[in-house]
């Protein structure tokens, strides 16, 4: 493998990428195509599965250049293939094959969804270098100062406003767009922000927010504004509690056109007949949209205000690229790596545990009323 | 409850150059049950829904009672539609898809609970107004549709196929149901369908379209006796009027072999030397050798009471299809070969180019 990486390195640039990329899709491929012939029946499949079993030993033999490696691979190849086919044919094979092909999905889960959360969970009882228990002193520590409770207001504030107005806004514009003349235009240029990373976003708009002091020239566009108006500038992001409302404003920014899109496609799922009847019903526009649409799209609805509801509780990148928490601004996702930046460990996965509490009910909820609207359609 | 009255109107789609609906005219009176009939895309789904106001008014006018409606908004018009697949509001029970025009309206609670009752009682839905539509079958759903549109017991009825997502049996049941039901409540109804079974067993009268223009208006003994023209004469009646190209010769018709007697005045009007004829299934004689078209018998249908003869004859080598009706117990077989000569005072004699009946007097002394 170090001489397979030494000789590669030797090469030109371009070649490089190209035999990186090659090699990536060779394995890629590969992996597909052991997918796809494992469970397959016949002779032939067999004498491909027997090829197989022999060849990919060799090739990580000649790559890894060791013997024990080769066969390791060889034998733990060979016995699944074995299995997977050997009982697959018996008649029990789905459980075999069902455990067989989920495997990797759940390994990869539990290593880096389920480990981690309890592995966060004990540290959050634990001192700031993990080494003794502390009980709840990291969540007392949170809720008992005036800094942590902020933290923790805040993130409530941001789910609060942004999953409300991205929705209504969202809402709003897809209905008011909806079979207009130039629709797919206006719903680009709404759903665009939804395009640009949190961190580009973040940057825009602290520019926007941008203040320079008196007699100086602006190069914000707001405080340009409030000058040609003959104000004072203002400094946006400095002053509390209105700053986290500025902040807010960049995430609306970027989720109503997440909102609009999901809602513009739901809307157009509404029966048109369903609102003829209404309209014959001797409903308004108004009425028809109260009484039919909302309730015809309420699974969509639910969907993006608990998707808006979790990327705000989660909200990290806007925080830390525009003010970095400081003049009150911080949130739970930004202190946890503040905390853990300042070698406070335990504060940190304590913020973490108060996170994950948040989220779950908003994902219960999500889940039952999935379950909920399948009675209705 | 009032007349509807179509003047004229016509229903123009942007981009195309023929019409949808061409200048509809027609009156339908108070406490009327009128169907209107045709073939896919004729124009009558659309003209329903310009009564209702969905569709726009190109042309002409509507008037419901004394009231120009060409312009008022659907909300407006007092009319209650039954849709094709019901269109009922899946998020409400029964009960409130039956009150919310009621609702709308800002009916008192207990009247609409009342009015609601009421309707129920009439269409057997009492034991399910808490139900959501979803725990509904298609019939009880079909009724909860009905009575959507009874409850607001308004000025016309407007139905858009509502029996065709019903299966056989249950539709055959819900055509007597409805007819009956909207002659209790006496208000107007205006019926689509393209079943012309349906639409015989239904409507006081039926009106036919076909391309969006209007073919004949009449009671169904009218449109089955006294087709206006070959369009008709073929749309109505299952199975459909045996329809042949005859050469017009002194003293009648001849077609093929087989010639029949049809008076000079009849044939006076055609603008040929052929016209087209028309024969009625049960208007055949079949006998097994004499005077008369030698038919190949393909296949029988039998239905118990009577049963159809399928079979072909050959006219100046082109094979042509004739139906016949005959006796449920005795009757020829598949592969015999049969004689048939048509009732003479039933052939219904239509122009060969226009279409149009000549052959007005045959059948006023039919029947």
């Amino acid at each position: 493998m170090s001489q397979f990486l030494g000789w590669i390195a030797t090469l030109p640039a371009w070649l490089q990428i190209i035999l990186v990329i090659a090699a990536f899709l060779a394995v890629i491929g590969l992996l597909l195509f052991f997918i796809e012939i494992a469970p397959r029946t016949g002779r032939r499949y067999t004498a491909v599965r027997l090829a197989v079993c022999v060849l990919v030993p060799l090739i990580a033999m000649l790559i890894l250049g060791s013997v024990i490696w080769a066969a390791l691979i060889a034998a733990v190849l060979g016995g699944l293939f074995f299995l997977l086919d050997y009982r697959s044919r018996q008649g029990a094979g789905y459980l075999f094959q069902l455990v067989g092909f989920l495997a990797p999905a759940v390994i990869l889960l539990a290593i880096g969804l389920i480990y981690p959360t309890i592995g966060t969970t004990i540290q959050a009882f634990q001192d700031n270098r993990s080494r003794n228990f502390v009980g709840l002193d990291n969540f007392i520590w949170i809720f008992t100062q005036p800094y942590g409770i902020r933290v923790v207001v805040n993130t409530i504030v941001w789910v609060l406003i942004v999953p409300t107005l991205s929705t209504i806004f969202g809402l709003a514009y897809a209905a008011f767009i909806d079979k207009s003349r130039g629709e797919k235009i206006f719903k680009a240029l709404v759903f665009m922000p939804m395009a640009i990373s949190f961190v580009g976003a973040s940057i825009i708009w602290k520019f926007v927010y941008d203040a320079k002091p008196v007699g100086q020239e602006q190069i914000g566009l707001l405080n340009q504004i409030v000058v040609w108006f003959g104000g004072e500038p203002v400094y946006w992001l400095q002053n509390s509690p209105w700053n986290t409302f500025f902040l807010i404003v960049v995430l609306i920014w970027i989720q109503t056109g997440f909102a609009m899109v999901i809602l513009s496609a739901a809307i157009k799922g509404v029966p048109a007949e369903q609102l003829e009847a209404a309209e014959l019903d001797g409903t308004n526009a108004w009425q028809r949209f109260m009484n039919v649409t909302v309730p015809g799209i309420r699974s969509s609805l639910i969907v993006v205000l608990t998707t808006i509801s979790i990327a705000s509780l989660k909200v990290f990148d806007i925080v830390r690229t525009m003010t970095a928490g400081t003049n009150e601004t911080s949130v739970i996702a930004n202190e946890m790596y503040t905390q853990w930046k300042g070698f406070e460990t335990g504060r940190s996965a304590a913020f973490a545990v108060v996170l994950f509490l948040l989220v779950m009910p908003i994902i219960i909820y999500n889940a039952r009323q999935i379950k909920k609207q399948r009675e209705i359609r | 409850m009032a007349s509807v009255t179509f003047d004229k109107a016509s229903r123009i789609y942007p981009g195309q150059a023929r019409p949808a609906v061409d200048k509809l005219d027609l009156d339908v009176a108070d406490g009327e049950f009128l169907v209107l009939v045709g073939p896919s895309g004729c124009g009558k789904s659309t003209s329903l829904r310009m009564l209702a106001g969905l569709e726009e008014v190109n042309e002409g006018s509507i008037r419901i009672g004394d009231r120009d409606v060409t312009d008022v908004p659907p909300k407006d018009r007092d009319i209650a539609m039954v849709f094709q697949n019901y269109a009922l509001y899946p998020h409400m029970t029964v009960a409130e898809n039956m009150g919310f025009a009621l609702k709308i309206a800002g009916v008192n609670k207990e009247e609409r609970a009342s009015r609601v009752l009421e309707a129920a009682k009439l269409l057997d839905l009492e034991d399910y107004l808490g139900r959501k539509p979803k725990a509904l079958s298609g019939g009880q759903r079909q009724r909860v549709a009905m009575g959507r549109a009874i409850v607001r017991s308004p000025q016309v009825f407007l139905m858009d196929e509502p029996l065709s997502n019903l299966d056989a049996k249950l539709r055959v049941q819900t055509r007597t149901q409805i007819a009956s039901l909207t002659r209790r409540l006496g208000v107007t109804t205006v019926y689509v369908t393209h079943d012309q079974t349906e639409a015989l067993t239904m409507g006081d009268r039926i009106a036919v379209l076909k391309d969006g223009i209007l073919q004949q208006v009449g009671t169904p003994r009218d449109l089955y006796a006294k087709p206006e023209n070959v369009f008709v004469a073929g749309f109505i009646g299952s199975p459909a009027m045996n329809l042949f190209d005859a050469d017009i010769v002194d003293g009648g018709l001849k077609f093929g072999t087989a010639t029949a007697k049809v008076d000079r005045e009849t044939l006076a009007g055609a603008s040929g030397k052929k016209v087209t004829i028309g024969v009625r299934p049960e208007d055949v004689v079949v006998a097994k050798s004499g005077e008369g078209l030698p038919v190949d018998v393909d296949i029988v249908e039998e239905l118990g009471a009577d049963g159809y003869l399928y079979g072909h004859t050959d006219v100046d080598g082109n094979r042509v299809d004739i139906v016949v009706r005959v006796d449920g117990r005795v009757h020829p077989n598949a592969g015999d070969k049969v004689v048939i000569t048509p009732q003479p005072d039933h052939i219904h004699v239509f122009d060969l180019e226009s279409g149009e009946r000549l052959s007005k007097k045959a059948v006023e002394t039919s029947k």
